[in-house]
């Protein structure tokens, strides 16, 4: 076994090891989450996985952005492939392993995924100029201050480095072909790197090609393990999650809030409407709504985890464009980012479950009451996001949690529920709810006469 | 024909074909009290068997709900469908797009199962089945724009049934940037309606009267009560000459009834 072998194995391993841990932990964060059943309907979420989630459905109600992220999402896709021959080349220490046996196949696929990653690099530039110098406010609003700005570039530098060592390491390689056949096997003529790899690195010395080969190849593996290792503590993470949370994601109507059938038992049952329950007779001050994590469920926390903070919601927000503190996109982000805290917590103090879990803080030491206070519910966040995250639901579910838990809320509602409550309608009016109709007849009966 | 209850209709042996739900707007907003009067007019005159709960009718408690009073919702909900089911209502039809998604989303996971419709979905079946015809000549050429309610459009989907009406109207139809499933809600919702706004640079109202005025628009349609009360609140502010009509005034002003 070679020394690039045991370091391959080695780095192997400890990524492994690191991303087991890490990816686990936000799982665990997830199901801090409430249980919620989401089993129904097996065709209809498929369907919207190849959809909006693989088609990229939603994406494409932004034309350009979407072409340029779909150049990044097919190349990310495909180079898959050729991510699995560096693996089983670097496990064995052989060269290029599909090369010989897939033939004409291999020069096809190769070629594909190398016009892909083009265009992946030039996507990745314009990216970079969009984020950076092309003022979009959605990209700079409060929330994006800090380390989701950083996140943000940090991502479009790695994929430029690793297209940078895709081109390397092919580059060289096209030219050791014809140098050293019988430890470089023939790709057939490539795309892009049969003609860059001269232009490059034509007339170098052959230890010199030997060594950008190795390093172009390395430079790939070592982004590509680096990113397995920072997408669970980045907004990156929606490659993998965007997946299962369009599957998971609401099919009922937008129209319909989740029902709360403890308050629908006690209400028919103090209108005679069924008999008393049993459970009325517990002491306990029941909680309604969501104040932490824990109260929401699992699927509002991967809705978090999915979110990438493109901010097509707040972008669309009628209370964002009116100059008010809401923004859905930050709503998702303090979710993460409380389960992250929550997270930490318990594992460094092993006494601490979900269950006994109290730090004296909650969501709303992230979300202020003026935040949900704005919120119209017009589900424009709810059609905007591509991958089908829900905004709404956690809004209003804090607001149930400060109406019915806390008993507090916007002093104006107040006058709203008592005239529903004791009048029947929104406003206390001292009319009757027909008057509009006594007079509707009276002006027929006049007309008549 | 007059205005009658379905308890009238009941005690006479009789059910109407259709239930119409006034709402809180219709019942008492002098504004919303037009729109009501109009989609009267427009029943009688296509000669639908329809009635109105009256002093029956509540609430359906979409401002509570959505503001988080669960427990005022389920009251007044419960009460309501004790109601409907009690007179054993089939269908129901609606002027407000925020009674429509109750009564057509929210009821059923309470025991209420109505065949729910909004006001411009009967208008436009009403239409295609011929027991209604407008006439063209008082909007014909003018500029007209469509204003899409929240719950009717992105929550309901329903974007075209509306626009379709206008069509027969022979006007010169135009489309605000944010429409459709862009469209951008006219900052009542969520029982924005009931409170003061959350401090801003402006109100939700005025940023979507600009986008109204940018359209050159003489009239604005809407489907909805409170998009109504929102947007004359809008123009007003603005001191623009635009007026504000639900789809159903617009069909009585043409057709003069």
């Amino acid at each position: 076994m070679g020394l690039q072998q045991i370091i391959f194995l080695l780095l192997l391993g400890i990524t492994a090891y690191l991303a087991f841990k890490r990816y686990g932990a936000v799982k665990r964060n997830i199901f801090l989450g409430q249980e919620e059943d989401i089993s129904d309907n097996k065709g209809q979420r498929w369907k919207n996985v190849f959809l909006v989630a693989l088609g990229q459905k939603k994406m494409f109600k932004r034309f350009i952005p979407a072409i340029l992220h779909f150049f990044i999402y097919a190349a990310f896709l495909l180079t898959q492939i050729e991510l699995i021959e560096i693996i089983l080349d670097g496990l064995t220490g052989n060269h290029r392993m599909f090369a010989s046996s897939l033939g004409g196949f291999y020069t096809f696929l190769i070629s594909f995924i190398e016009i892909l990653s083009v265009l992946a690099f030039v996507a990745t530039l314009i990216f970079l100029w969009r984020r950076n110098m092309l003022k979009l406010p959605r990209f700079h609003k409060a929330e994006m201050n800090g380390w989701p700005k950083l996140d943000g570039n940090l991502i479009l530098y790695g994929e430029i480095l690793l297209l940078i060592g895709i081109f390397t390491m092919n580059g060289a390689d096209s030219l050791l072909q014809s140098i050293d056949p019988q430890h470089f096997p023939a790709t057939g003529n490539l795309a892009v790197s049969s003609w860059l790899g001269p232009a490059l690195f034509g007339g170098l010395e052959v230890s010199t090609l030997h060594f950008l080969e190795r390093a172009g190849w390395w430079l790939h593996l070592l982004v590509i393990l680096g990113f397995i290792y920072y997408l669970p503590i980045s907004k990156h993470l929606h490659i993998f999650l965007a997946f299962p949370n369009v599957y998971f994601a609401k099919l009922r109507s937008r129209g319909e809030m989740e029902n709360m059938p403890v308050i629908m038992k006690e209400v028919k049952s103090m209108m005679g409407l069924i008999p008393e329950t049993e459970a009325d007779a517990s002491e306990e001050l029941p909680e309604f709504g969501a104040k932490d994590i824990f109260d929401l469920s699992w699927k509002n926390i991967l809705d978090a985890y999915t979110c990438t903070e493109c901010g097509r919601c707040t972008s669309v927000c009628p209370a964002n464009l009116t100059g008010k503190k809401l923004s859905p996109r930050k709503i998702m982000m303090d979710i993460r980012d409380r389960a992250e805290e929550v997270g930490k917590i318990i594992d460094s103090d092993s006494e601490k479950t979900k269950d006994n879990f109290d730090d004296g803080k909650s969501l709303f030491d992230y979300i202020t009451k003026e935040e949900i206070h704005a919120c119209t519910a017009c589900n424009a966040c709810v059609e905007a996001c591509p991958v089908m995250i829900d905004p709404l639901e956690p809004i209003l579910k804090l607001r149930r949690y400060e109406i019915l838990t806390e008993s507090a809320g916007p002093a104006e509602w107040v006058p709203m529920f008592t005239a529903i409550e004791n009048t029947g309608s929104v406003w206390q009016v001292p009319d009757a709810r027909d008057k509009w109709a006594q007079e509707f007849n009276a002006n027929l009966e006049e007309e008549k006469q | 024909m007059k205005v009658r209850t379905v308890a009238e209709l009941t005690a006479e042996g009789k059910a109407p074909d259709i239930l119409f739900w006034v709402g809180c707007a219709g019942s008492f907003d002098a504004r919303a009290q037009k729109v009501t009067v109009a989609l009267c007019k427009i029943l009688n005159e296509a000669k639908v068997n329809f009635a109105i709960l009256g002093t029956e009718e509540s609430c359906t408690g979409d401002p509570a709900r959505r503001a988080g009073n669960e427990f005022v919702f389920q009251m007044t909900a419960i009460q309501n469908i004790e109601t409907l089911n009690g007179y054993s209502i089939k269908k129901i039809v609606t002027a407000c797009p925020h009674c429509f998604n109750t009564l057509k989303n929210e009821y059923p996971a309470l025991g209420g199962n109505y065949e729910v419709i909004h006001h411009t979905q009967l208008i436009q079946s009403l239409i295609e089945e011929g027991k209604l015809t407008v006439e063209s000549g008082e909007f014909k050429g003018k500029k007209i724009t469509y204003h899409d309610s929240c719950y009717l459009g992105r929550v309901n989907d329903i974007y075209e049934t509306p626009r379709q009406i206008l069509q027969n109207l022979d006007a010169d139809l135009s489309e605000m940037k944010r429409c459709k499933s862009k469209g951008l809600c006219c900052g009542a919702g969520g029982a924005q309606m009931f409170k003061e706004d959350e401090p801003g640079d402006k109100r939700i109202n005025r940023e979507r009267a600009d986008e109204i005025v940018e359209t050159g628009a003489e009239i604005v349609a809407a489907n909805c009560p409170f998009c109504i009360t929102m947007l004359s609140d809008g123009m007003k502010a603005k001191e623009a000459n635009v007026m504000v009509y639900d789809i159903s005034e617009l069909i009585v002003q043409s057709n003069n009834l």
